[in-house]
């Protein structure tokens, strides 16, 4: 298919709407992505056609939900790549993925044990692990980034060792945009035996991901960073993990039977989804990845390369304007501040033009202290985002240095 | 001036203003022009907290009133604190606890106003108005 943007444009429906008087030119991607009408109308037509609860009803409408659920979570499955339709398990998001797995691990470490996260994480990145190691007594190491806000993999070479037994990065910073080598990252895990988790939140909208190639053990993301709903996401795990870690939650749905004695548990994936899922919201991450696939990733990271291009040149003309995350592999992603100038002034003035971007610390307060600064301006662009969007930016960005400075 | 008759002639020099712009220059103004705090002041118990950019907030009481300072890294809350600094200091506890903030609205700030919204309009009259209750209550016993 060719890349047609306006024709993208037209599947959503909220680019055309105004704010504050302008055109909405929406840079807010990698906090959560604008909705095409196709995973809207999936969702309208499941509470009108077929809403139903799943994998317990004889009836018609409950076998059409659970049919309907189920092919959803086979289209994720193939467009992940995962081995197995039952390694995918349907979550409410990347943070209730990260909290399972570390849950299930802190049956699985001792005393002395070591996790290793990067310094580039989001604050759920770094939260649950901190709690991990005060409950099982393990120690939290952290794989340092340069100026450039690159991880320097030879210190984190440095840090494993057979006590490693869990590795924790994202594949791109949600804060600075650099796109982190977790192939090699994984592989070096292995090595020593350790487990490695990708945090996908941020990727998984830019680049397709092949789970099996890359051999993670665990991968997280959220379907509303993928242009689907908010509260589902998935987690995979490989399957020798789903059979080692205990259960997370107890519930229906997750169990094989049950008496006042004893109870045991269901096979993967149910094991660890209890209770009633987010049914609607499981189909309409699947009608998500429809829609994706049919655009085509590699039309999408063409064009949000040339988004990428052209915004940071065009940003950097404006004088004393410093951009954070300045590694050669990068998404779509610009993070910047203006010498002098407090990143929410300019974040409310922007705004006002009719401009989404985030500004503050992006979750992410070690990155911030790390460069010395309160926070940054974040413009992050999706593949519906056009190169007159980007001028509509710097002309703001332009306009309220003007009235602050 | 009563905190009545200070929002009343805020509504009024705002009602000038033609576009949003002319108001957001005004304010932004108003934040350079507001006087700063003792640097000495500006410590971690005077920070209000839920405010994206960083305020310091300083009371005294001096004849049963009450004068606030304050500063910020943003000019644009900078200026947004002079208008509440303006429309709070040297007035009694009482008249800080039962004042009504209409004029918020309709000099064109409503947006900030939002609780969730991470400037903390709201945490700023919260904390002052917590200010004026400390106050009334050491002054009552």
């Amino acid at each position: 298919m060719s890349f047609n943007i306006q024709k993208i444009r037209n599947d959503f429906p909220i680019l055309s709407r105004k704010v504050n008087g302008y055109p909405l030119v929406y840079l807010d991607n990698a906090a959560t992505s604008q909705k095409p009408q196709q995973v809207i109308d999936s969702i309208v037509d499941y509470y009108s056609n077929y809403n139903a609860n799943i994998h317990r009803g004889v009836h018609t409408l409950s076998q059409e939900a659970t049919d309907a659920y189920e092919a959803a979570r086979k289209k994720i499955q193939t467009h992940f790549n995962a081995k197995e339709t039952y390694e995918i398990i349907f979550t409410a998001g990347t943070t209730h993925g990260i909290n399972l797995v570390a849950n299930g691990f802190s049956d699985i470490l001792k005393k002395g044990d070591e996790i290793i996260v990067s310094a580039m994480e989001h604050h759920s990145n770094i939260v649950p692990w901190q709690m991990l190691c005060e409950r099982t007594g393990a120690i939290l190491k952290v794989i340092p980034m340069n100026e450039e806000g690159v991880l320097i993999i030879d210190e984190y070479e440095k840090l494993l060792s057979e006590k490693t037994k869990l590795v924790f990065v994202n594949h791109i910073s949600n804060a600075l945009g650099t796109i982190n080598p977790i192939e090699k990252i994984i592989q070096k895990a292995h090595k020593v035996g350790a487990a490695v988790l990708i945090d996908g939140a941020q990727s998984c909208s830019h680049i397709k991901p092949d789970l099996q190639k890359l051999d993670a053990d665990f991968y997280v993301t959220s379907a509303h960073k993928m242009c689907g709903p908010t509260g589902v996401g998935i987690l995979y795990m490989k399957e020798k993990w789903g059979n080692k870690l205990p259960p997370y939650q107890g519930g229906g749905e997750m169990i094989a039977e049950v008496t006042f004695e004893k109870t045991t548990y269901a096979v993967l994936p149910h094991k660890f989804e209890a209770g009633t899922p987010n049914i609607c919201g499981g189909i309409a991450f699947g009608a998500a990845i429809d829609y994706l696939n049919k655009i085509g990733f590699e039309a999408i990271e063409k064009h949000e390369n040339e988004l990428l291009k052209y915004a940071t040149e065009k940003l950097l003309e404006i004088e004393s304007l410093k951009i954070y995350g300045t590694g050669p592999e990068k998404t779509s992603v610009v993070s910047f501040n203006i010498e002098g100038i407090h990143p929410y002034d300019i974040g409310t003035i922007v705004d006002k033009l009719g401009i989404a971007v985030r500004t503050g610390h992006h979750c992410a307060q070690p990155i911030m202290d790390f460069f010395n600064i309160p926070g940054t301006i974040r413009a992050s662009f999706a593949f519906y985002n056009t190169l007159e969007e980007v001028d509509a930016l710097v002309k703001a960005v332009k306009k309220a240095k003007m009235m602050l400075s | 001036m009563t905190i009545e008759a200070i929002q009343e002639e805020l509504i009024d020099e705002f009602s000038m203003f033609e576009d949003w712009m002319q108001r957001y220059e005004y304010m932004i103004d108003l934040g350079k022009s507001l006087p700063l705090i003792d640097e000495n002041l500006k410590t971690d118990d005077k920070l209000i907290k839920g405010c994206q950019s960083k305020v310091w907030l300083n009371s005294e009481i001096h004849d049963g009133k009450i004068t606030f300072t304050a500063d910020s890294d943003a000019i644009i809350t900078k200026g947004i604190i002079a208008i509440l600094v303006r429309v709070f200091s040297n007035q009694k506890p009482q008249a800080i606890l039962d004042a009504n903030t209409h004029f918020i609205d309709e000099i064109g700030l409503k947006e900030h106003l939002s609780p969730t919204r991470a400037n903390g309009l709201v945490s700023m009259i919260k904390q002052m108005k917590m200010y004026a209750l400390a106050y009334q209550t050491q002054l009552k016993n």
